[in-house]
């Protein structure tokens, strides 16, 4: 009788470290993976300018940083001190961004590139904190990306003019 | 013993019978009685919005959106969505990154309905200068029109109904027309309001505003969504608030000011769920209420996201 309920304990304990395991080693392959929650619309391209290999194939790159003059003067990077579009940008593949890492990400989840120095702006955007959200407060949302907002040449949120003021009570007639 | 004047017709009528016949006489003087549509003695004799069963709040929004077609010259649905259970709903300001543009002072008069004329808004950005007495609420500008925000040197705070837990304007009605829902909007029936202004003497916060006169918005302006609660059109001498937008809300929507926001300063969410953005800013920023000592307790939670 004793044998038997050992067994049973021994079996029930196998069968446990088994599933942790199984259960381990799948939260590890989701690491990478934001649990998406919300869409976002595409990016701000200016219009005719993506995709950018169609200008880009089978030019060659010239990688080392210099001002531009046949194209693209109107970019002035006021982002970081020494910036270079190859930061962000990817030299061999135009339609894509490259992390710091070599991963290249499409323009639709540049976040993650912005994510790399600014990185708790981008847990606040994930959470719902920052930037703007419309859609269901209890279901469908829609964020936007970082460059809806902040021009990621000059990211700094450019001044509005105001809405005009209340009607003053000494104004009413 | 009994009085009795004998007069020249040989009428006897007792003093207490002549009182009261003469006070009967009188209160029937102040009965509309010129009003011989049903309608109007349907209004009358309304009953109070939480008294009603199903039927008599279906026949009352059906009154009310022919008398706003009428009126308005405008189909107006009047709807009468009930709160959601197990949701208790709050806000979040992020002072760090309100700009204050008063893009959601006029997306909140869009969304519901206020008189154009005279001017009635429910939000007031309030303009504070950095560094001087923190919250000098009673210095601070609500009239400053510069050509563009934000002006260096200053940080603004957008004001509305604070939907308190403990709603001081709530206790100060004497006709039960205003009162607490379940989901925490603190709501009025213009239908009940006598515009006596107890409530707005009793607000801490100045969110209640009143209808001095006629409310005017031309048809093409009347958002026809509405909210028995809510946007529905005024009358003039009723007193109205915001609602966190109740008619959008209730149905799973975003308030209309926290949409047009255009730099994301305002959250909104359920309180009870620990998934929601307004619970996130609430465990991880510095978030503070308005007026806490008043012991109001409200659910519009001020923070500033960019702490550094």
């Amino acid at each position: 009788m004793d044998k038997r309920k050992t067994l049973k304990v021994l079996i029930t304990a196998f069968c446990l470290i088994v599933l942790s395991l199984f259960f381990s080693s799948v939260s590890d392959s989701a690491e990478y993976v934001i649990p998406k929650k919300f869409t976002t619309p595409p990016p701000p391209f200016t219009p005719g300018i993506f995709p950018c290999s169609q200008c880009h194939q089978g030019m060659p790159a010239d990688k080392k940083p210099r001002k531009l003059e046949q194209m693209h003067q109107e970019i002035t990077l006021r982002h970081m001190p020494d910036g270079w579009c190859f930061d962000c940008h990817n030299a061999d593949n135009r339609d894509k961004l490259r992390l710091a890492n070599g991963k290249l990400i499409s323009f639709g989840e540049s976040y993650y590139l912005c994510g790399q120095c600014h990185g708790t702006v981008l847990r606040d955007w994930k959470a719902g904190l920052h930037g703007k959200r419309t859609g269901q407060w209890n279901g469908e949302k829609e964020y936007r990306l970082c460059v809806h907002c902040h021009w990621p040449h000059e990211p700094a949120f450019k001044p509005l003019t105001p809405m005009p003021p209340p009607v003053k009570p000494s104004d009413i007639k | 013993m009994k009085k009795i004047i004998e007069n020249i017709d040989g009428i006897n009528i007792d003093r207490r019978t002549l009182l009261k016949g003469a006070a009967l006489g009188l209160a029937g003087t102040a009965l509309p009685l010129d009003k011989a549509d049903a309608s109007f003695w349907d209004a009358f004799f309304q009953k109070h919005f939480r008294e009603m069963t199903e039927k008599d709040l279906k026949k009352v929004l059906e009154r009310l959106e022919k008398e706003y077609e009428e009126k308005h010259k405008k189909a107006v649905k009047v709807g009468a969505e009930k709160a959601l259970p197990d949701v208790l709903f709050g806000y979040g300001l992020d002072l760090s990154r309100c700009i204050g543009c008063r893009r959601c002072v006029y997306a909140c008069v869009e969304e519901n309905n206020q008189s154009l004329d005279p001017q009635v808004q429910w939000i007031s950005v309030l303009r504070f200068k950095k560094g001087d007495k923190w919250m000098d609420l009673e210095n601070s500008e609500k009239y400053y029109n510069p050509q563009q925000v934000p002006e260096p040197g200053y940080f603004y705070m957008p004001v509305q109904c604070q939907q308190c837990e403990n709603p001081p304007c709530v206790k100060a009605c004497p006709t039960r027309a205003t009162w607490k829902e379940p989901d925490g909007i603190v709501v009025i029936d213009y239908n009940w309001c006598i515009g006596c202004r107890y409530c707005m003497a009793a607000c801490p916060y100045g969110a209640r505003r009143f209808n001095w006169g006629e409310p005017k918005r031309p048809p093409e302006k009347i958002n026809p969504n509405t909210h028995y609660l809510g946007n529905r059109p005024r009358y003039r001498g009723v007193v109205e608030k915001c609602t966190f937008c109740i008619q959008r809300t209730r149905n799973g929507r975003y308030p209309a000011c926290v949409e047009i926001c255009p730099v994301g300063a305002r959250k909104f969410g359920n309180l009870l769920d620990p998934e929601s953005e307004i619970r996130y800013a609430i465990e991880h920023k510095r978030v503070f209420r308005l007026k806490e000592d008043l012991n109001t307790n409200p659910k519009f939670y001020y923070f500033f996201a960019y702490g550094k």
